[in-house]
């Protein structure tokens, strides 16, 4: 876990970032944001919330409406994109198909009139595993390779950024697991600061230091993608990053200082204890949030392995059971059906069967409260 | 079994495409190379006959290699023109348009619904002696009281220029339309500066276009007779005017085939080289 801190030197900061288009669309609304030299940046969100077009404007082929972008102490708002110390790796890769791999990678030396180009195109070979493909034509290459040669393109010139946008959408699955651990090694590598744009949580929860999950022209929160998961602000993010249970309750009291303060909140006649650090509303009306993993399903009767209160007559709707885990769906008594993620430890000596009823339960440092204001299906993806 | 079917079929599939060549381009083809050939002692009265009187060509060479020259040289001038105009136009249409690209592409395309002859015979009138260009030229004392336009090369080249133009700027259309944009952010994105952008992005990608719209206008403008006949005076003759005389009121058929069979060839040679130089051989 690291820090997410506004940090020195050559940090990229966008100030009061604001784009709206002729259409009268804004995309991105008075944007903050600090992401550290050298860190692993993801900005996060579903498609049309702002994110490309918030990393189009930081490499200077978008313009501002209103604000700043800086790097360090220079302020690149104005700057032309040739001119700015800044490289894309664009989403389908965008490789001049006339030019070689080699002459695509040295493209930007050349322009640059860098001295030694060829041995640095060799080197970025070298370390893309590209060197054999060199004097090849882009039409030649998979996707994976291609994938590497606009990498390779835009890390050759040292760029003090380096922003990705969707680069490993094109890619199938199993290659985009391998590209994610192949990025990350070379970002620690190289230590250039990347800036990731995807719509993938587990793609940029793999790789990032730090996550902004944005949503609507703003980021919703940030933090690192243990934070994010553990403690989200909103339902957006509770339901965006990962699943979430949401339950609606009433808050009954706030008790304790410091590390120990507690808000205890009634759900349907059980009263649940919230860490005050995971609350995150001071209204009355709040949503209960809690990770389907962190839910223990016993029958009814048997004991849970767990310290807090736990709330008797669920009925087991649903059981899909995929091997490593269960996935349960168990209707409250209040009718909401709420899902359960179970390791198949072996502990149980199979599953437990649809119909029963059964104890539920989890340990209170693991919920979370949010306003019920917001829409409660908020940032829910169809599964890809 | 199946791999000699399909095999079959494409037989088949080329069939119409081969008798129509061999009906319209072979056999035609082997009568002018034979009239080219004849004795050109021969004539409408006692009959002609192949003699293998290569001495034909040296005199069609001789005798109107400045026509020849003129024509390829017009051909040349006329088609330059209309790659700067075509490049620019296409650009525009591909890029900038927006919503009036398809209106544009009509427009370029319109003049086909008239006849090529009728438009060359507008062009006369707009260029006539007493018409308002040149009037308001002489007015502009940006010519003198007796310069003309017509029967000039101006107007000849200017008329090859305007006949052949659509057929410059489809190609180069297609070609730049194809072109993904992101390649030139690509390129503002790799230090490349608009004007590098140009030369080693969209220009080079765009070369296909501009080979086929460069031989698309080169080689009917060389061989084109109307403009000249129309729009140029006696000075101005092509070699299209030269062998239609010949073949049409002179009765020389053995001279005008040699001056069709000796621009066939130059023109094909030439473009072999072009093509060749241009890096775009796919194309043939």
């Amino acid at each position: 876990m690291s820090q997410v801190s506004s940090g020195t030197g050559r940090d990229l900061r966008l100030t009061g970032l604001h784009k709206t288009y002729p259409n009268g669309f804004t995309a991105v609304h008075d944007l903050d944001l600090v992401v550290p030299q050298g860190s692993f940046f993801a900005l996060l969100g579903p498609s049309g919330c702002g994110k490309t077009t918030t990393l189009r404007m930081v490499a200077g082929l978008e313009t501002p409406t209103k604000g700043t972008i800086s790097i360090g102490d220079t302020d690149i708002t104005e700057t032309k994109p040739y001119n700015r110390p800044v490289n894309t790796v664009f989403q389908n890769y965008a490789l001049f198909p006339h030019l070689s791999i080699a002459e695509n990678v040295e493209f930007g030396l050349k322009r640059r009139k860098v001295y030694d180009s060829g041995k640095q195109v060799q080197e970025i070979l070298a370390l893309t595993e590209l060197v054999e493909q060199g004097p090849k034509r882009p039409g030649q290459l998979s996707g994976g390779q291609q994938q590497r040669v606009a990498l390779a393109r835009a890390i050759v010139n040292r760029p003090e950024v380096l922003l990705l946008d969707e680069p490993l959408g094109a890619l199938d699955l199993k290659l985009r697991r391998a590209m994610q651990v192949e990025l990350k090694r070379i970002q620690e590598e190289v230590g250039i600061t990347f800036v990731h744009v995807t719509h993938d949580q587990e793609e940029a929860m793999s790789m990032a230091d730090t996550v902004a999950v944005m949503n609507q022209g703003v980021i919703e929160q940030m933090g690192s993608p243990y934070d994010l998961y553990t403690n989200p602000h909103t339902t957006f993010v509770a339901n965006f990053l990962g699943r979430s249970n949401l339950i609606r309750a009433t808050v009954v009291g706030r008790e304790g200082t410091g590390d120990d303060a507690v808000v205890k909140a009634d759900m349907h006649g059980t009263v649940a204890t919230v860490k005050a650090s995971k609350v995150h509303t001071d209204a009355k009306d709040v949503l209960l949030g809690i990770r389907p993993e962190k839910v223990l399903i016993q029958p009814e009767g048997t004991a849970i392995d767990a310290p807090g209160s736990s709330i008797s007559g669920g009925v087991v709707v649903d059981a899909s059971y995929l091997g490593v885990s269960t996935d349960y769906t168990v209707r409250m008594p209040w009718g909401q059906e709420i899902i359960c993620f179970e390791q198949n430890t072996g502990r149980r000596g199979g599953l437990i069967p649809v119909g029963t009823t059964v104890d539920v339960s989890w340990r209170p440092e693991f919920a979370f409260l949010l306003d019920a204001s917001q829409d409660v299906d908020a940032g829910i993806v169809e599964e890809d | 079994m199946i791999a000699t079917a399909r095999k079959r079929t494409g037989y088949l599939l080329i069939l119409p495409a081969a008798v129509w060549l061999a009906i319209f381009f072979v056999v035609p083809f082997y009568s002018l190379l034979a009239t080219s050939l004849y004795d050109p002692e021969g004539s409408v009265l006692t009959g002609y006959d192949v003699t293998w009187h290569l001495a034909n060509y040296w005199d069609a060479l001789s005798e109107y290699g400045t026509v020849m020259l003129r024509s390829l040289w017009y051909g040349a001038i006329a088609t330059f023109f209309c790659l700067i105009l075509g490049y620019l136009l296409s650009y525009a249409i591909a890029f900038k348009a927006g919503r009036w690209k398809t209106v544009m592409l009509v427009l370029v395309i319109a003049p086909f619904f008239t006849s090529f002859l009728i438009r060359t015979l507008a062009w006369k009138m707009i260029l006539a002696d007493d018409g308002f260009v040149v009037n308001t030229l002489q007015a502009l004392h940006l010519m003198g009281d007796d310069g003309r336009l017509l029967a000039t090369p101006v107007a000849v080249v200017a008329g090859l220029t305007y006949n052949f133009l659509p057929f410059m700027i489809l190609p180069l259309y297609t070609s730049l339309e194809k072109m993904d944009p992101k390649l030139n952010e690509a390129a503002a994105d790799l230090y490349a500066n608009p004007f590098t952008r140009f030369w080693k992005v969209t220009w080079p990608l765009s070369l296909p276009g501009v080979v086929g719209g460069t031989l698309l206008t080169f080689i009917p403008a060389t061989g084109d007779y109307i403009n000249a006949e129309l729009l140029g005076s006696p000075n101005e003759r092509m070699v299209g005017n030269v062998i239609q005389s010949l073949f049409t009121t002179q009765g020389n058929y053995a001279l005008a085939g040699a001056l069709s069979v000796s621009l066939m060839v130059i023109i094909v040679a030439m473009v072999l080289v072009y093509v060749r130089k241009a890096g775009t051989e796919e194309l043939l």
